[in-house]
Order: C-alpha cells, then sequence, then structure tokens
C-alpha cells in the first residue's frame, strides 16, 4: 500500500511540478509530461519502478479520449467524414507501411520488415489529439483531417493485431497470448466468433440508443452526483471489457459508444466526469513513455537511433503531404497536417510487445525501434511548436486583411437555465439564427425540450467543468436566466475569474438581486417583470380607450424614467440602506411627476410644434 | 362609387381640435375608410401586406396630416419608405395605384400670407408638397392640389372649425360619387379653394 502510494505522489507530484512549468515556457502540456518522466524515470532520478506495468495501465486513458472524442462526434458528422477517414486514412497508413517495409527489405526478411511498416505507419492518437485540443485545432480543418487518419489507424489496428501472427518466423518460448478473465472467444468456433463480435457492436448501439438515457436521468433525478460518475466510469470500462472479450480493440468500442452518445443530453455531464480521469491517465501514461527513453541504449547507438527517428519522420512526412495533395487538404493546412502525424505511436509499444510475443521480431531488432517511436513522441510537440512558430508569421502578413463581416452562425452563445423565460429566448434566438447551447438542471425539462429539437443538456450550470465542456472557452455571450439570485452571482462570479471573455446578459427576478449584479459588474442586467407589466399596462390603457400612440409612448417614458432612475437607486441602496425605501417612495412620486411632466412638455410640444411658426404674434 | 382610403397621421390627435373635426366629419361614411397610422403602429412597425392590400381596394387615397416641418409627421415618410415598394408602385412592373387619384388634407399653423413668396415661409403649399406631386406622378396616380386649412396656431373659432369640417365632408362625398370637376381643380392652388364651382349638382 505505502508503495503504491509513494508510486502515486511521485507520478502526481511530477505532474504537477512539471507541467505548469512547461506550459509556462510555451511548451504545452504533453511536453511537460514527458520531461517530468525523465527526470523521475531510471535515467533521472531513478524514483519510479515498474514503468511497463504504469504504461500499460494508464493507457485506458487513450480509451477514455476517444470516448470523449466521440461525444462529440455524431452520428451525422461522422457519416460526412467517411471519405477522409477511409481516403486520407487508408492511403496514409498503406502507403507508409509499404515504403517503411521497402526499406527495411534492405536489412531484414520480408515477414520482419512487413510487420515492422504496419507497426510504425501508426501514428500517436494520445499526443496528437491532446496537443490539438489545447491549441483549440480540433474543429479546424487540419485538425479534422488529423482526426480521420488517426481514427483510420486505430481501426487499422484490429486487422493488423490479426496479421501480425502470421508473419512469425522466429521459435517462440510460451507465449504472453492474454488470458481472457471471462472466457476466451479464441475457443470459439469462426462463425460464433464473428458473431460474438457484432452483438457486441449492436450491443453498444442498443445501449447508446435505449439504456442510457432513461438510465442516466434516473441517476440524474437522484442529484448524488458521485453517482453519475461512478455510472460514466461504470460504462466506459464496462464496454472496453467487451471489446476486450470479443478481441476489438477497447479504444474503438468506447469511440463508438461515445459516438452514439453525442446527441444524448447527459453528452456534456458525461465530457466533465470522464474528463479528469482521462486527464490523469494519459499524463501518467505521458510520463511512462518519457520514463521508459532508454537513454543508454540510444547513447550507445546513437546513430542509429537517431537515423531511425529521423527517417521515420521523414518518411512519414512526406507520405502524409502526399496525402494531403491528393485529398485536397488546404495548401495552408497541409503542412500542419503532416507535421502532426509524423511520430510513431503508442500503439507501437503494443504492436512490438505483441510481435515479440509471435516470434515475429526478436529483442535486437525492437529495441531501437522502441527507442526511435518514444524519441519520436518526444519531438511530436516539439515540432508543433516549430510549426506554430512557423506559420505564425505568415498569418501575421494575412492580419493586415482584417475580415469585415461576422459570420452570425458562428456566434457562440451558452444559455444558462431554460425555464419560462429561457423557453421564450431560446426560440427568439433560434429565429435569428443563432444557435445556444442550452444548459439546465431540472431533467424532466431537458427532455421535453430536447423533443421539440432544442440542443439542452443537463447540468447544474455552476459547475466550471460543465461550463467548460459547453465550449465557453470559445463562446462569445452567456445568457443568465436562471430564477434563484444565489446561482446567478455564483455563476457570474465563476465566469469572470475563469473566463473574462465572455461577454454577460443576465435575467433578475426582481430589483434587490439586480443589485446583486450590479455589485458584480454586470451591466446588461434585464429585471424579468418589468417588460411583461409594462406591456400589460399599455394593453390596460388601450382597453381604456386612450390613444395607441399615447399609450405606446407612455410606456417608453416609464421604462426610460425607470432605466435612469436604475443607478441612483442602486447608489442609495449600497450607501445608505434605511433611506432606501423612502427613497424609493420617492422615486415613485419623482416618476409620476416626470410623467406628467413628460405627458404634457412631449404631447404639446408635438401638437404646438407648428402653431409657434409665426413669429410676429 | 369610388371607395376611399384617408391614410391619418397625427402623434397626438387627441389635442388637435380641427384634425379630430375633420375626421370624425368623414369617418364612417359608406365607401370611406380611415387608417389612422399611429394608433395602428405607435411602434412604426408598418404591415406592408396590409397597407399595400388597403391602397389596392380604394380608388382614392389621401393623406391627412398636419404640415410638420413643411412635410408630414415622421410615420407617413415611413409608410412612403416601405408601402410604395419598386414592382408595386412603380418601376417597370409597379402598377399597383395606377389610376388612382392622390391628394393630401394639410392642417397648419401659418395663415395663406405666410406661404407665398414674399411670406415669412418664403415657399406656397404648391412648392411645399412638390415632393408628393412627384410621388404620385412616379407612382402613376392622378395627383389633386392638397386639401389645405391654414392659419390654425391662432385658433380657429368653433364655427370656422365646423366650417372646414364641412368642406372635408362634402369634398369627400362628392370624390366619392364622381361629383368632383378633376379638370376643374387642377387650376386652383388647394382642392377647397372654390368647392361650389368645383362640386357638381
Amino acid at each position: 500500500m505505502e508503495h503504491f502510494l509513494l508510486q502515486l505522489f511521485i507520478f502526481l507530484a511530477a505532474a504537477a511540478i512539471a507541467v505548469p512549468l512547461a506550459k509556462k515556457v510555451g511548451l504545452g502540456s504533453v511536453l511537460g509530461y514527458l520531461i517530468a518522466g525523465i527526470i523521475i524515470g531510471p535515467f533521472g532520478l531513478s524514483l519510479i519502478g515498474d514503468i511497463e506495468e504504469v504504461m500499460h495501465f494508464t493507457e485506458f486513458g487513450v480509451v477514455m479520449m476517444l470516448f470523449l472524442v466521440g461525444l462529440e462526434l455524431k452520428p451525422s458528422l461522422l457519416w460526412q467524414m467517411r471519405t477522409p477517414i477511409l481516403g486520407m486514412g487508408g492511403t496514409q497508413v498503406v502507403v507508409s507501411a509499404v515504403l517503411i517495409c521497402g526499406v527495411a527489405l534492405f536489412f531484414l526478411p520480408w515477414q520482419q520488415s512487413l510487420a515492422i511498416g504496419l507497426t510504425l505507419a501508426l501514428s500517436s492518437t494520445a499526443i496528437v489529439l491532446q496537443t490539438l485540443r489545447e491549441k483549440g485545432l480540433m474543429n479546424s480543418p487540419s485538425g479534422r483531417s488529423i482526426f480521420s487518419v488517426l481514427l483510420f489507424q486505430d481501426l487499422a489496428v484490429i486487422p493488423i493485431l490479426a496479421v501480425l501472427p502470421l508473419l512469425a518466423t522466429l521459435a517462440t518460448h510460451d507465449h504472453g497470448h492474454h488470458e481472457s478473465v471471462l472466457f476466451d472467444i479464441n475457443a470459439l468456433p469462426g462463425y460464433l466468433k464473428i458473431m460474438a463480435t457484432l452483438g457486441a457492436i449492436f450491443f453498444i448501439f442498443f445501449l447508446g440508443k435505449f439504456v442510457a438515457r432513461p438510465m442516466f436521468r434516473a441517476i440524474a433525478a437522484t442529484r448524488v452526483r458521485e453517482v453519475f460518475v461512478a455510472a460514466a466510469l461504470a460504462l466506459v470500462v464496462g464496454i472496453s471489457l467487451l471489446m476486450a472479450v470479443v478481441g476489438l480493440s477497447p479504444a474503438l468500442g468506447t469511440f463508438l459508444a461515445g459516438v452514439v452518445l453525442a446527441d444524448n443530453e447527459y453528452r456534456h455531464e458525461l465530457e466533465s466526469d470522464i474528463e479528469p480521469f482521462k486527464g490523469l491517465l494519459l499524463g501518467i501514461f505521458f510520463i511512462s513513455i518519457g520514463a521508459s527513453l532508454n537513454f543508454s541504449l540510444i547513447g550507445d547507438k546513437i546513430l542509429l537511433i537517431g537515423g531511425l527517428t529521423a527517417g521515420l519522420i521523414i518518411l512519414k512526412w512526406v507520405v502524409l503531404y502526399g496525402t494531403g495533395i491528393i485529398f485536397g487538404v488546404a495548401p495552408k493546412e497541409r503542412s500542419l497536417f503532416a507535421i502532426a502525424l509524423a511520430q510513431g505511436g503508442e500503439f507501437a509499444f503494443v504492436l512490438f510487445q505483441f510481435s515479440k510475443a509471435n516470434g515475429v521480431l526478436g529483442p535486437e531488432v525492437i529495441e531501437p525501434l522502441i527507442s526511435a517511436v518514444a524519441l519520436s513522441m518526444f519531438l511530436a510537440p516539439l515540432l508543433f511548436l516549430a510549426y506554430e512558430k512557423f506559420s505564425l508569421k505568415e498569418q501575421e502578413d494575412e492580419a493586415s486583411h482584417p475580415e469585415d463581416h461576422i459570420e452570425r452562425s458562428g456566434h457562440k452563445v451558452i444559455l444558462a437555465g431554460f425555464g419560462r423565460l429561457g423557453t421564450d429566448l431560446g426560440r427568439f434566438l433560434i429565429s435569428a439564427g443563432i444557435k445556444p447551447v442550452i444548459l439546465d438542471h431540472d431533467p424532466a425539462n431537458v427532455e421535453v425540450l430536447r423533443r421539440f429539437g432544442f440542443e439542452v443538456y443537463y447540468g447544474d450550470t455552476t459547475r466550471l467543468d460543465l461550463l467548460e465542456a459547453a465550449g465557453a472557452a470559445e463562446a462569445e455571450l452567456l445568457v443568465i436566466t436562471i430564477g434563484d439570485g444565489e446561482k446567478a452571482r455564483e455563476l457570474v462570479k465563476m465566469v469572470q475569474k475563469h473566463y473574462p471573455h465572455l461577454k454577460i446578459a443576465a435575467n433578475t427576478a426582481n430589483r434587490s438581486s439586480a443589485y446583486d449584479l450590479m455589485d458584480l459588474g454586470v451591466a446588461d442586467i434585464q429585471r424579468e417583470t418589468i417588460g411583461s407589466s409594462l406591456a400589460l399596462g399599455e394593453k390596460a390603457l388601450l382597453l381604456l380607450g386612450m390613444d395607441p400612440y399615447e399609450a405606446y409612448r407612455l410606456k417608453r417614458i416609464f421604462l426610460k424614467n425607470d432605466e435612469e432612475m436604475m443607478p441612483v437607486l442602486y447608489k442609495a441602496h449600497r450607501e445608505d440602506e434605511e433611506n432606501y425605501i423612502s427613497m424609493y417612495q420617492k422615486h415613485n412620486q419623482t416618476l409620476e411627476e416626470l410623467m406628467t411632466l413628460d405627458q404634457r412638455l412631449d404631447m404639446e410640444e408635438l401638437d404646438k410644434a407648428w402653431t409657434v411658426g409665426n413669429p410676429e404674434d | 362609387m369610388k371607395k376611399i382610403l384617408i391614410n391619418f397621421a397625427h402623434p397626438t390627435k387627441s389635442r388637435s381640435i380641427i384634425n379630430k373635426a375633420m375626421r370624425a366629419a368623414v369617418e364612417g361614411l359608406e365607401g370611406v375608410y380611415v387608417n389612422d397610422l399611429y394608433g395602428r403602429y405607435p411602434d412604426f412597425f408598418i404591415d406592408v401586406k396590409r397597407e399595400q392590400q388597403l391602397c389596392e381596394s380604394h380608388d382614392v387615397i389621401i393623406f391627412q396630416h398636419p404640415f410638420y416641418w413643411y412635410s408630414t409627421p415622421s410615420i407617413m415618410k415611413e409608410w412612403l419608405d416601405l408601402v410604395l415598394e419598386h414592382g408595386w408602385a412603380y418601376g417597370s412592373k409597379g402598377n399597383a395605384l395606377e389610376g388612382k387619384l392622390f391628394f393630401q388634407a394639410i392642417t397648419a399653423g401659418g395663415d395663406d400670407s405666410t406661404y407665398q413668396k414674399g411670406g415669412f415661409n418664403r415657399f406656397t403649399i404648391k412648392e411645399l408638397t412638390s415632393p408628393f406631386q412627384a410621388t404620385a406622378r412616379l407612382c402613376s396616380m392622378t395627383w389633386l392640389p392638397p386639401f389645405t386649412v391654414l392659419g390654425i396656431h391662432r385658433g380657429l373659432s368653433a364655427e370656422a372649425v365646423s366650417g372646414h369640417a364641412e368642406s372635408y365632408r362634402r369634398t369627400i362625398i362628392a370624390l366619392r360619387d364622381d361629383r368632383f370637376d378633376l379638370k376643374k381643380v387642377g387650376k386652383h392652388h388647394y382642392l377647397n379653394s372654390d368647392l361650389n364651382s368645383t362640386i357638381k349638382g
């Protein structure tokens, strides 16, 4: 126990120190983790023990990451991406594998060359996605292309795992054939195996489409947050287990589950619950990669490994660049596309181990290659940085032509609270072509609104992680229509602290909660009753026979006076609570005076405007 | 029988004695519809479809309004801007108003002597209303000189008010019943210059 805690402490402390430092100097979190790994690893301070096991365990972070990526990809979007996935991904994997194999043929028999080619064709999903997300490039055109290729690679792992044993040329001393805990699917005849696999995939769809919603709703209704977290984790772990049993990649299975759940109203809640676990596991995974860099081997064979690394990166870069040209990636995006994916991936570690176990490749071949892959992964974030430095210059040149028109659909608005007021507001914004992301924490409410086609998500809006998941970092405006004044204040404070760029417009139930928000510096406040009470008042005046234009103007005059009095009353209220009541009464009196005055002046001025035209009278 | 549309614009009509009286004299007459613009569109959000349909279903279009700043109250400009669409009121396919009669019914503060070349206002009513004459021409309408009530700022006597209101009523009825001598009235400064000679029968 103590040993475990100590190891955990070392990992966590290393991350906590290295990542902020790395970020501070602009290196990004992935490099931070990798450097932390090197420092605490056997060639640094030698603080940690069994790296391989840690790496194995934390690979689960990749699984979670793909679940999260899936959550952000609606099935329709995935279908739209079928050409880049199959075309670009397929081209990249096949061409890279063939070329790498071709190079290897100079030194090794064809079976081993092919195994190496297939293994090295894959890139690092973990590093690339993490970096893309951190730089906010996930939804850029090149981000999409990169993701498509990564997705194909994840798919490709399955057939590669199937092919590798056929390439065995070496004798194997008992194999690490993984023993299944539940049952061994290989014991089944072929057709049953396929049935089981298809059954598992079907089960995921069924789960996501029909079971998840009522289940999450029931759990959400308990309002015990840990239970929701537990359910979310159970879902991811369960699916991984199922995939492992039928011999599919867990990453792929959870990705699929994510896609199925992508238009579920609990999406953001799931996202924010899984996110920290993913982040932690992935972080430790990166640390273990850093720690696994075998510096004595690298030192001994510096030329070989350096050459392998450089060769790998250059060859993959060339293939990717060519793929980019063939599939019409814009010239400006091409170099990012190529640089992002020009490294070996974590799957290489798995596949090399697998090859060793199955007698495809010997350790003398594998070890330098593993070092080269690790080194290329270490260089990947650095290449990103280099690209940024380089492209920043280009962007500066373009900056002299600022865009003069803002795409309306590009406006990102978060609507917090979707009660009676939020409903009309949401409808209004949608009619104006602005599609808000709506957050509400009444499961029943969310359910109904979803049926009417609103993009509504369940969750407590005052939770930072939920706001983050709803896109607060990129959003432009937050509209608060929560009835609870205390909650609204909490939300405003949090947003001002974490997303200072976000504009805020808020609704309040009454004057005093409006003052509370004015305390926080919120400028755009709407008291929720004023609009409808005056509209009703106008109707009343009409029914009493007043001229419509006069009634309308009276309403406007009243509103204007009321708005002008607001800061005065606020000041009085805050400076002198006791006098506030009398002040408020005085305000009403003033208002009455003002209104009679306005009525007389405004109306009669209009009336007399032309009668004063003859100065000689 | 002609159908008559009176587009009425007065922001403070409850306090305008003359406009109230004129409106009361014609409202409710058979074939006459008073369209109160400020009353219907207090927020200036004009229903263009409705207004165009009203124009289409009437033969005479009258703008009744006080003469603010040598022109109309602002809602009438808004009405012109929005309702007289290209392809409807003018342009090669815009013929919805073709052949309709058009005139203004104006109430102004200064008296006749001020609306002369040498007078206080420098220009005549006819000159000052020339934009409407041009508008009518562009929309292929027959323009008539304005029905004009002047000198109201000094305050009109009760008799004068009812006299003007009655003239207005006579004019509207004569137009409706085709008893108005359109040729003769073209030579007058105002539509109501000499009603006894321009109204037949």
